[in-house]
């Protein structure tokens, strides 16, 4: 119930915010133009969960089930596109394939076609969130019972018709979590939308709290955003209930034999290869090039960065670890024991995710002031912003491995003598070990980069990297961000490797 | 994964939450600590770059012995942030880039008043008429243009770039302060229908609309637009980084509105329990070694102290200044509507 409420706050402040002026918040709302900027977020938004099923599910299934050389590290490359803020991601293409970019001077072309608006916007969203679908994808397909493909297998179905009769089948709530988690960050972005010149609800929101400080019809349109989320929610929740997913049988699952691709082999590395050139490799190589230019000057202040570089893993790590425990929690109530209050508590606790970073810092400041005043702007606040902003993602995951377990396991045990407690702690917990690693992972990734909370709500003086990128360019010069965003790539890879370890079947 | 495994790592992460967890439920007997401290600390919330306000800072803390405690971001969300605040906000001052942000503050009562003898360091029109925030440093609208435009091609006035002759080739940033004001500025002086003319011409005109002003800035540098409306320091902190070859240039418009100064200002909040050290240290930001560090670093213009601005640039005395009361601009919402009407933005 607590994890509920804590998870509620942004959505009550911004009814706190609105309550006040009903009439006005329906006029903010009801206009053609708002509608417009609806349709045409709603637009991108299922471009981009598209485009990252797209990507995401063949990497989930190529590191998981088969004989592809180096899965594990291709995983962790694949993965790190996301620790990438999108404002930089989104700057770093526009340098490189931008109308007047790097690519420009490579083929000695006039001039590119411009990639701003929905083009771009498309194309740096999906290259910097398609790993959301491929971790949450990873974890369903690491507890599918390779029992079910076997059997299929000796009925005589080719492998290509088990994979989609039984293994699609079975991957659809872990997809539709992923598609949700990809949908809500491009809802709730600002970054690469107003970087790509892209009108999105969002960036309304920002301009509406910019230049009015109209903290009411800012509401307003956060409001909206939630209704939108609550929208999508409910059409994951619909994929999700009417199917069931756990194994009948009883027995564990062994880990499934990987796949020989055999002549597939050089078309599945290319692959993996070319979705790391272009997602990690090239904007890698553009901030190595920028990191060169600024080096000129002054030298690398080694000491900072490695202040800024461990607070930021202390305040992410921090909060990975605690929305895990929150999520099982609620994916538990949620999955376990369904009701109306339970399903509320776990929409509710997305919400967090969808409304844009400044949003559910400005609520946090609003009641921690408030609630918490010795802790207001301390470290635990933060970890607590963090926390809530990203719970969703570890809901997500959690929420579908769970789905994978029957419940009369865990009834058996029961009947067995166990205490509840005892039950989850030997039983559950590990089952959905790799829901709440994936989970991890995803939570810490977008933690270690945010920045409006941390901003807003850190001690005076504790700096991370994001911040510090935010310190270069609000100079004006994104090029001088180059070494932070490197090294916040470089802090993320070794637990990323590490996360990306759990449950990666044995190479040989 | 063993059961054992994840058991030794569930119970350490178990006990990180139920800790972060905690913090919803403390009943806030203990008032905002550092309050009562014998020393002095002062808590700035700064809208501005830190690495122009740090060092000026630093100086403060050298000759007045006062620590003083930064909380730098946007200006906006930290306006934001002291409005949710209230009365229990640990800043003492505000400095922020512009007079939105502060005016902002001010209508809400948060803004204590400041004394005449620190209002009347800067001309009228770079303070608030009620009182509460002081103008620090002041920036100019101007006209940026590329290498492949001659100056004298350049047009004098902001309000000729609806010229077919620039169809297409202009970049500006209509969800930037610094424009909007301009436009709140040009309603108020030239008259509503001027300004809707205008913001409908450049629409028409195919002005590309970029983010903020530094993009507009490196469009130009970059060839996508030959010129672009932003604020003349950009350019200045780009030839001082870059040396001067650096493509773009600015003219300072001498027709219409001219080149319209917006400032950043600062003002002392009113609950801070230290209103004395506050406006000392504001105070420290308009004398005379601060000013000269500001017109130096940023390039902006000094407001007080008689300090001189960089020599590149127009004096401020002969900039040709619109009869605008900078307290105007913070009526945003006609604006607002106005350029969402007209497809600005």
């Amino acid at each position: 119930m607590l994890a509920g409420a804590a998870a509620a706050l942004p959505g009550i402040y911004l009814l706190v915010l609105v309550a006040g002026d009903a009439g006005g918040a329906i006029s903010t709302v009801a206009t053609a133009r708002t509608l417009g900027l609806a349709a045409q977020t709603l637009a991108l938004t299922l471009a981009v969960s598209a485009t990252a099923v797209a990507i995401g599910l063949p990497l989930a299934w190529l590191t998981t089930r088969t004989d592809l050389p180096g899965r594990r590290l291709w995983t962790t490359l694949t993965t790190l596109p996301l620790v990438i803020p999108s404002y930089i991601g989104a700057y770093l293409l526009i340098s490189a394939v931008g109308p007047f970019g790097l690519l420009r001077d490579v083929l000695d072309a006039e001039q590119l076609p411009s990639i701003y608006g929905f083009a771009g916007a498309w194309l740096a969203l999906s290259l910097f969130t398609y790993p959301l679908v491929l971790l949450s994808t990873r974890a369903a397909l690491l507890r599918l019972d390779p029992q079910l493909e076997d059997a299929a297998r000796s009925m005589g179905r080719t492998p290509r018709q088990t994979f989609t009769s039984v293994v699609m089948p079975q991957l659809v709530p872990a997809l539709a979590t992923g598609a949700l988690l990809v949908a809500l960050y491009v809802v709730s972005d600002f970054g690469a939308v107003s970087i790509m010149r892209f009108d999105s609800l969002t960036s309304d929101i920002y301009i509406t709290y910019q230049s009015s400080f109209d903290r009411s019809s800012a509401a307003s349109l956060g409001l909206l955003l939630a209704v939108i989320t609550l929208a999508l929610l409910a059409g994951q929740s619909w994929v999700r209930g009417s199917l069931r997913f756990d194994r009948a049988g009883p027995g564990s699952i062994r880990p499934a034999a990987p796949i020989p691709l055999g002549r597939w082999r050089g078309p599945a590395l290319a692959f993996c290869a070319s979705v790391t050139t272009v997602a990690l490799i090239l904007p890698l190589g553009v901030l190595i090039y920028w990191a060169s230019l600024g080096l000129g000057g002054e030298g690398l202040a080694v000491t900072e960065l490695a202040t800024n570089g461990s607070n930021s893993l202390l305040a992410a790590a921090a909060a990975a670890a605690a929305a895990a425990v929150l999520a099982v929690v609620i994916a538990i109530l949620a999955v376990r024991f369904r009701g109306r209050m339970t399903v509320t508590l776990e929409r509710i606790s997305f919400l967090g995710y969808a409304l844009p970073g400044v949003v559910v810092a400005l609520s946090l400041v609003f009641f921690g002031i408030r609630i918490a005043p010795p802790l207001y702007q301390t470290l635990a606040m933060l970890v607590f912003a963090l926390t809530i902003h990203y719970l969703p993602l570890a809901v997500g995951s959690v929420g579908s491995s769970l789905l994978q377990v029957p419940p009369r396991i865990e009834e058996a045990a029961r009947g067995l003598g166990r205490g509840p407690l005892e039950v989850f702690r030997t039983i559950t917990t590990p089952l959905v070990a790799g829901g709440i690693f994936a989970g991890m992972a995803l939570v810490f990734l977008h933690a270690l980069k945010e920045l409006p909370a941390t901003l807003l709500l850190a001690p005076i003086g504790f700096e991370t990297l994001a911040t510090d990128i935010w310190r270069q360019t609000s100079r004006g010069f994104f090029e001088a961000a180059a070494i932070p965003t490197i090294l916040l790539l470089v802090v993320a890879a070794p637990p990323l490797y590490v996360l990306a370890g759990r449950g990666t079947p044995p190479s040989s | 994964m063993k059961p054992a495994h994840s058991a030794r790592l569930l119970l350490p992460l178990a006990l990180l939450g139920s800790l972060v967890a905690g913090c919803g439920g403390d009943d806030g007997s203990d008032p905002v600590a550092q309050a009562d401290s014998g020393e002095s600390v002062l808590t700035l919330y700064s809208g501005r770059e830190p690495e122009l306000i740090d060092p000026a800072i630093e100086d403060y803390e050298k000759q007045s012995g006062v620590e003083v405690e930064i909380r730098s971001g946007d200006s906006a969300p930290l306006a934001a942030t002291l409005l949710e605040e209230g009365d229990a906000s640990p800043a003492d001052v505000f400095l922020a880039q512009d007079a939105g942000s502060l005016g902002a503050v001010e209508a809400e009562g948060l803004l204590a008043p400041l004394p005449p003898e620190i209002l009347e360091e800067v001309p009228a029109r770079f303070r608030s008429d009620g009182g509460g925030w002081v103008g620090i440093t002041g920036r100019a609208r101007v006209i940026a243009y590329g290498p492949d435009v001659d100056e004298a091609d350049v047009p004098d006035s902001p309000l000729d770039l609806v010229d077919p002759e620039w169809e297409g080739r202009v970049g500006w940033a209509p969800s930037n302060a610094s424009l909007q004001a301009y436009v709140t500025a040009l309603r108020t002086i030239e008259g509503e229908d001027v300004a809707r003319e205008w913001l409908e011409g450049m629409v028409a005109n195919g002005a590309q609309a970029y983010e903020s002003n530094t993009p507009v800035r490196d469009a130009i540098a970059a060839g996508e637009v030959d010129l672009g409306l932003i604020n003349h320091y950009y350019v200045a902190q780009a030839i001082a980084e870059e040396g001067a070859d650096y493509p773009v240039a600015v003219k300072f418009p001498p027709d219409d509105l001219g080149s319209l100064i917006n400032v950043a200002g600062a003002g002392v909040i009113a609950s801070s329990d230290d209103p004395g050290g506050a406006q000392d240290l504001i105070e420290f930001l308009l004398a005379e070694d601060a000013q000269t560090y500001f017109a130096d670093s940023s390039k902006e213009y000094p407001l007080a102290a008689g300090v001189e601005p960089d020599e590149a640039l127009v004096p401020l005395d002969q900039i040709p200044a619109p009869d605008v009361d900078l307290g105007d601009t913070t009526d945003l919402e006609g604006t607002l509507e106005l350029m969402r009407e007209t497809g600005a933005l």
